[in-house]
């Protein structure tokens, strides 16, 4: 119903992905841009739809660069690192509506390079102020609280004590990620395996939160390209259809303390429309891509999601079922933790490896069926359900 | 070698209601937004009321006692401002007239936190002379 088997995702690209790059944001999303339409066996000029990330770019200026001659639709979806996964149901939705055939997503930055900037390098492009700066900058900013690892704290340790959660249960996820990322050439903590002692005796950054429940920082892009669905079938890859996709909100979405249920985030909105659109239950999945900032927020998805009850994290989590080998391999490219912080189009990407067979030493033996999150500007959400 | 401190951020409101609530804190008072239509008490400040639609409000004066609702203990600094602090508690109090707000805990140690300890809001003159609304444990002179 609605867009669900409307459209596919039919190319995917990647650069790099580095702690430091010489090349700019711009530059980065056309490169992973250029790979992602050459891999979808398009050229340029047949993309005719542009979804650009809130910040960094916008469509003209990537359409100009490429040789996008017609562009029939561009939009831009405002919800920080969720945005690209969401982009994903906005461009199935243009396709289902006839605005668009070939929609390209693109996302790049400069996650490192913008925090340590360097004399005689290029100052990286300036973030514009949104609504939830005002939030920050007013009422967070004065007590100390200037990044995503304080604010997403506050959810955790409600939760932590709440649910008395140990510290293993979001252990799992940062070893899960970091075992998968032993496996993928372009993980930067590939050659770095992390044990359950280092990951307990690693230094506090905001508490609950220790070094290795911190995702990475990462200078690089990713792009995919979503087809019409009759146009995809045509097209060099199998296709990767999207067969469910939602986005969600918590309320109210610009403050975090204010909201009536803390643990309410986009993604409990979200999930039951894109699981009722797919027609599938959240164990009908072969593999789950969850956006991965921080490992507390994977918890607080995969419980949102209806993977375990609030306080089964751990028993859900302990046994090595989200290991590659497991029921529900978690995060195969090693995630945001492990792999590079591209805001999720990584995952997604992952996802279409994995959906055609192409995932090398991690790939999911007869994977079918794939989930896909994202999770950003203070717990907005969005999923993806894919099928091969 | 010294190096002068780095001033800690202060609220740089452009939206008037923002404004105004940093403004009433000079004055020693906490005020919160309070519908005039419902009744409802309401922080982050808002134009319309959620719950009744109206767009009729006033700043009333909070007691400013409450509870201990979530924190977190910053080990890393994120700003410069706050790096001779660390560690240090980032809270969020829900008040008895039922919002909640950020703030910073003074005269606890980290160790006592736990969910619904009582605590009061109390202004606390930095530097520069601003009054800035902190936590204290109840009873606290």
């Amino acid at each position: 119903m609605g867009l669900s088997e409307r459209a596919a995702i039919v190319g995917i690209g990647e650069t790099e992905y580095v702690k430091g790059s010489s090349r700019t944001e711009i530059e980065l999303m056309l490169d992973a841009a250029n790979r992602a339409i050459a891999d979808a066996g398009l050229k340029p000029s047949q993309i005719d739809g542009v979804i650009p990330p809130p910040i960094y770019t916008h469509a003209e200026e990537l359409a100009a660069n490429l040789g996008i001659p017609d562009l029939r639709f561009a939009a831009t979806v405002n919800m920080g690192g969720a945005s690209p996964t969401a982009a994903v149901g906005h461009a199935a939705s243009a396709i289902a509506a006839g605005l668009a055939r070939h929609v390209l997503i693109p996302l790049g930055w400069k996650g490192y390079t913008a925090l340590r900037p360097k004399p005689g390098q290029p100052p990286g492009r300036p973030v514009g102020l949104n609504v939830l700066m005002a939030t920050m900058r007013d009422f967070y900013l004065p007590y100390g609280v200037t990044a995503p690892v304080q604010m997403y704290a506050w959810l955790a340790t409600r939760h932590q004590q709440l649910y008395a959660t140990p510290p293993e249960a979001t252990g799992h996820i940062a070893l899960a990620a970091r075992k998968h990322a032993q496996f993928n050439e372009r993980a930067l903590m590939r050659g770095r395996p992390l044990d359950m002692d280092e990951y307990l005796s690693a230094r506090w950054i905001a508490e609950p939160f220790r070094l290795f429940d911190c995702c990475l920082e990462t200078d690089g892009a990713a792009a995919v390209v979503v087809s019409r669905i009759d146009e995809a079938r045509d097209l060099p890859h199998r296709p990767v259809v999207i067969q469910g996709a939602a986005e969600g909100h918590p309320y109210p979405a610009d403050d975090i303390p204010s909201r009536p249920d803390l643990f309410r985030i986009g993604l409990s909105f979200a999930a039951p429309h894109a699981f009722a659109m797919a027609g599938i239950r959240p164990e009908d999945v072969d593999f789950l891509q969850v956006y991965d900032c921080f490992t507390y927020v994977v918890l607080l998805q995969l419980e949102a999601m209806g993977y375990f009850e609030p306080g089964g994290a751990y028993d859900w989590l302990k046994d090595g079922q989200i290991e590659m080998g497991g029921r529900y391999p978690l995060n195969t490219h090693g995630g945001l933790l492990s792999q590079a912080h591209v805001w999720g189009l990584n995952h997604v990407c992952e996802a279409v490896r994995q959906l055609r067979g192409d995932a090398g030493e991690v790939q999911v033996p007869g994977a079918e069926l794939g989930l896909v999150t994202g999770w950003g500007d203070l717990g907005d959400g969005s999923i993806l359900i894919l099928r091969r | 070698m010294d190096i002068a401190p780095v001033p800690r951020p202060r609220p740089q409101p452009e939206e008037p209601l923002n404004q105004q609530f940093w403004e009433l804190c000079q004055t020693g008072w906490l005020h919160i937004q309070r519908c005039t239509g419902c009744g409802g008490w309401r922080h982050l400040p808002r134009y319309q009321c959620a719950h009744c639609g109206s767009m009729q409000w006033e700043w009333a004066i909070s007691t400013g006692k409450g509870s201990l609702f979530s924190w977190t203990i910053v080990h890393q600094p994120m700003h410069p401002g706050f790096a001779s602090e660390t560690p240090y508690a980032a809270v969020v109090i829900e008040l008895e007239e039922g919002v909640r707000m950020v703030s910073m805990l003074r005269g606890l140690p980290l160790d006592a936190l736990r969910l619904g300890l009582p605590l009061e809001l109390g202004f606390e003159r930095q530097e520069d002379g601003f009054l800035l609304p902190v936590c204290r444990p109840v009873d606290t002179p």
